[in-house]
């Protein structure tokens, strides 16, 4: 065992909230900061380029973690024996710098007000007793409106395209008017639109919704961003969702905070490191101990520490390190792992008579309706629906292998042969999907832990998900489903075909989205929550857990609000807790 | 070492002298009757005609245009079961192995090369002499398999993936659905086009950048 030389901060994890966190501190401060990245160094432009293959990229998943060497466990409730997740299905979890912030789709949505109240919001609403059954949904401990100055910075930094509904509470057609308000304009205007969201825009306004362009972190025209990054505008190749930009249009990590971060002299950035324990004594963080790319394990001693990982290891990380309560859903006591929560959605398939050059795109072009986002309309709620989601349709550039073989419902008896050939090639690229994007409850039976069989690589426990649907999920997407097919028909569709996102049970094995929250959730109790609302341990002051590990719950596409909330806590860990080390009240 | 084992292919059903104009027309051209023979990384000679058989009947050459064959799909799938995917490098294959419902996927012991064996067996070693029929049926008794899922998978894989991979020879599988290829830039094209159809002789990704690009089955592990 190697020890090295004691640094300020060392970062676990050197994707979007890690490096965001190092920058902050490196530009504001002197300190020393370490950030520790298991994957390997980052990729150029040229190497995206080189990886605009559908097989080994979207298909073999190139850019992920090598599921080989650890995976997560899951069963559907506590009564069941988990078994791991063999190969990846529900969410693709980048590595390497940048994490999955450089694979992801860019869509750069904001949460509504009322999900950082959510608790009092539902139960003011409705009272608890019309409520799910061991809802666990909690409060975040601050508001959207102490908020909203820190989505406006990741707006920035981004450069999000898009057209604003509510600015300063003044409603504009064209934005999304159901959102909250905004304090400023988008930085960049929205994308031009491609053919299929446009027949939907033009649907949804025939059906009186308020179509609005979808958030999108890939710029629609050149920009420089505050920090002075210059990046392109979008080419529109439609390699996006599951591979890096190869011109940088995306917003990704390694495009707007490594190019800062490699000029700051305190800044040093080792990849191929894999944590396997934070160490603390008399509760007080004092270094990590990890395994580096020969193989030594070494120990870093630092002053703090910030867990910057997925939600997945964040939470995996303080288990295995005995930093906090477990979670114990019998009993109700501990903190460390509940509130897991995935995204809940619903897909609609339609054929159109038209050619629709769908192989064009980006990752968050598209229209969306706000309509059906947050409180259901009251005949929603007295079926029992009470938050649902965002309807839309994404241009998002789709590859020749993944899109081929789609045909309406009904259309061939079987999946292969001459029929089906001549059915797939018929509909081939007339065919487009409505998703949506839905909020997703904690429920008290719903959390993580470490399982008892399986293990990674080094022979550590792997961590256990128990999860599955309620009737709440399922309602939410039976509402929705309506509504995506009637703005199928009001698009023209020619045959649709209803994709059961959420089946009877949640499986492991269809491809939801990379969004897994909770388990290290913030709030303004230590009996309820793991950190405090800047994101600091309630125990162990000198620690820090950034990423969607601190949602209480999760509305639906989460990178913006988890930058927003990154920005919160960087400015309560340099202004406040470097001046003060210790709690903050 | 193992002996070099080949697969005959007929250049005129293998590849592009079948080729489309844009506006997705086939066109067959005069080809002079060729044959060359492609070296295997993983099956036996015997073994690659009955998947190739297979694969043909899952996507055939008929009148809708060129199929798996034509496509060369067994070349891509020789090469995808002798890469590190073939022997499960990037699955979690540590045990206990045990049985589960469908929404926590393939819990098999098995990798995709002795899924192939196995499913070699069930197709049984005369597949590839057998009329259409009897091929369909055969397949048909095994539809719910995991050989067969994965069977049509890779057929489909094979079809449209860039032909680095060893399938899609001569971009048939792209100029069949007019599909362009990994194209640098729609910027000109995007928000233009609606409901029209634009299409462009297709490129792979190594013409694109004009210069060599390795899959990931190349690489060893």
């Amino acid at each position: 065992m190697a020890d090295l030389e004691h640094v300020d901060v060392v970062i676990v994890g050197g994707g979007w909230t890690g490096l965001l966190m190092a920058k902050e501190i490196t530009s504001r401060t002197s300190l020393s900061v370490l950030v520790l990245e298991r994957g390997g160094p980052v990729r150029n432009k040229a190497e995206y380029a080189a990886g605009m293959d559908e097989l080994d990229y979207e298909i073999r998943l190139r850019m992920m973690q090598n599921i080989a060497d650890e995976t997560v466990t899951h069963r559907l409730a506590g009564r069941d024996r988990a078994v791991p997740v063999r190969q990846y299905g529900s969410f693709h979890p980048g590595t390497g710098v940048g994490g999955s912030g450089e694979h992801w789709s860019a869509v750069a949505t904001r949460f509504l007000p009322e999900e950082f109240i959510l608790a009092t919001h539902l139960r003011e609403k409705y009272g608890s007793a019309k409520l799910p059954e061991n809802l666990a949904v909690q409060d975040w401990g601050f508001t959207y409106d102490e908020l909203e100055p820190n989505y406006w910075r990741a707006e920035q930094m981004m450069g999000v395209s898009g057209k604003a509904g509510n600015l300063r509470g003044t409603l504009i057609e064209g934005g999304n008017i159901h959102e909250g308000p905004r304090s400023h304009e988008f930085p960049n205007p929205p994308h031009p639109m491609t053919y299929m969201p446009s027949l939907f825009r033009n649907a949804a306004a025939d059906l009186g919704y308020h179509p609005f362009p979808i958030p999108s972190a890939t710029l629609s025209q050149a920009y420089r961003n505050p920090d002075g990054v210059l990046r392109p505008g979008c080419q529109y190749c439609g390699y996006c969702s599951h591979y890096g930009c190869m011109v940088g249009a995306k917003a990704q990590p390694s495009t707007t905070l490594l190019p800062l971060l490699t000029k700051r002299k305190n800044f040093t950035l080792r990849t191929g490191c894999s944590v396997r324990r934070l160490i603390h004594s008399n509760g007080k963080a004092v270094g990590v101990s990890y395994i580096d790319g020969s193989g030594k394990e070494i120990t870093q001693p630092a002053d703090a520490i910030v867990l910057a990982s997925w939600t997945i290891n964040n939470v995996r990380l303080l288990l295995l390190s005995k930093i906090g309560d477990p979670y114990d859903p019998v009993a109700g006591q501990g903190t460390l792992g509940k509130n897991l929560t995935h995204q809940v959605g619903q897909t609609v398939q339609l054929f159109l008579d038209k050619p629709l050059n769908n192989f064009m795109g980006s990752g968050g072009l598209g229209m969306a309706v706000g309509n059906f986002a947050g409180d259901p309309p009251d005949s929603a709620a007295s079926s029992g629906v009470f938050r649902g989601g965002t309807i839309q349709a994404n241009a998002g550039g789709q590859g020749p292998i993944s899109s081929f073989g789609r045909v309406p419902q009904g259309e061939v008896r079987s999946n292969w042969g001459s029929e089906w050939k001549k059915a797939a090639l018929n509909w081939h690229d007339k065919e487009a999907e409505i998703i949506s994007r839905d909020m997703h409850f904690a429920y008290r039976q719903n959390y993580m832990d470490l399982d008892p069989t399986y293990t990674d690589r080094y022979g550590d426990p792997l961590l256990r998900l128990t999860l599955d649907w309620t009737d709440h999920e399922r309602r939410q997407a039976e509402m929705l489903a309506k509504v995506e097919l009637s703005l199928a028909k009001a698009m023209g569709a020619k045959g649709v075909r209803s994709i059961e996102v959420i089946g009877s049970h949640y499986s492991a094995a269809a491809y939801q989205g990379t969004h897994i929250q909770g388990g290290v959730i913030m709030g303004d109790s230590p009996d309820q929550s793991v950190v405090n609302p800047w994101l600091q341990h309630w125990h162990m002051p000198n620690l820090w857990i950034v990423g969607g590990s601190c949602f209480p719950q999760n509305e639906a596409t989460p990178t913006l609000t988890i930058l927003a909330v990154t920005y919160r806590a960087a400015d309560a860990f340099v202004d406040r807790y470097l001046k003060r080390p210790g709690a903050l009240a | 070492m193992k002996r070099r084992e080949f697969i005959t292919l007929s250049t005129t059903s293998f590849g592009g002298l079948l080729v489309y104009t844009l506006a997705r027309e086939p066109i067959r051209l005069n080809a002079q009757e060729a044959k060359i023979q492609v070296p295997l990384r993983f099956f036996t000679a015997k073994e690659a005609q009955v998947i190739a058989a297979a694969c043909d009947r899952i996507f055939p050459s008929d009148d809708s245009g060129p199929g798996a064959k034509d496509a060369g799909v067994i070349v891509y799938i020789d090469r995808q079961l002798a890469g590190p995917y073939g022997r499960d490098r990037y699955r979690y294959t540590k045990g206990p192995f045990v049985e589960s419902s469908p929404e926590h996927g393939y819990q098999g012991k098995a990798n995709p090369q002795e899924i192939y064996h196995d499913g070699i067996q069930q197709l049984g070693p005369d597949f590839a002499d057998l009329d259409a029929a009897k091929q369909d049926e055969r397949l048909r008794s095994i539809e719910t398999t995991m050989f067969f899922r994965m069977l049509r998978v890779h057929t489909i894989e094979g079809i449209f993936s860039d032909p680095m991979h060893g399938g899609n020879a001569n971009l048939i599988g792209w100029q069949l659905i007019g599909y362009p290829g990994p194209l640098m830039s729609y910027r000109d094209a995007i928000g233009k086009f609606n409901g029209q159809p634009w299409r462009r002789k297709p490129m792979g990704l190594e013409q694109v950048l004009g210069r060599p690009v390795k899959g990931w089955e190349e690489e060893a592990g």
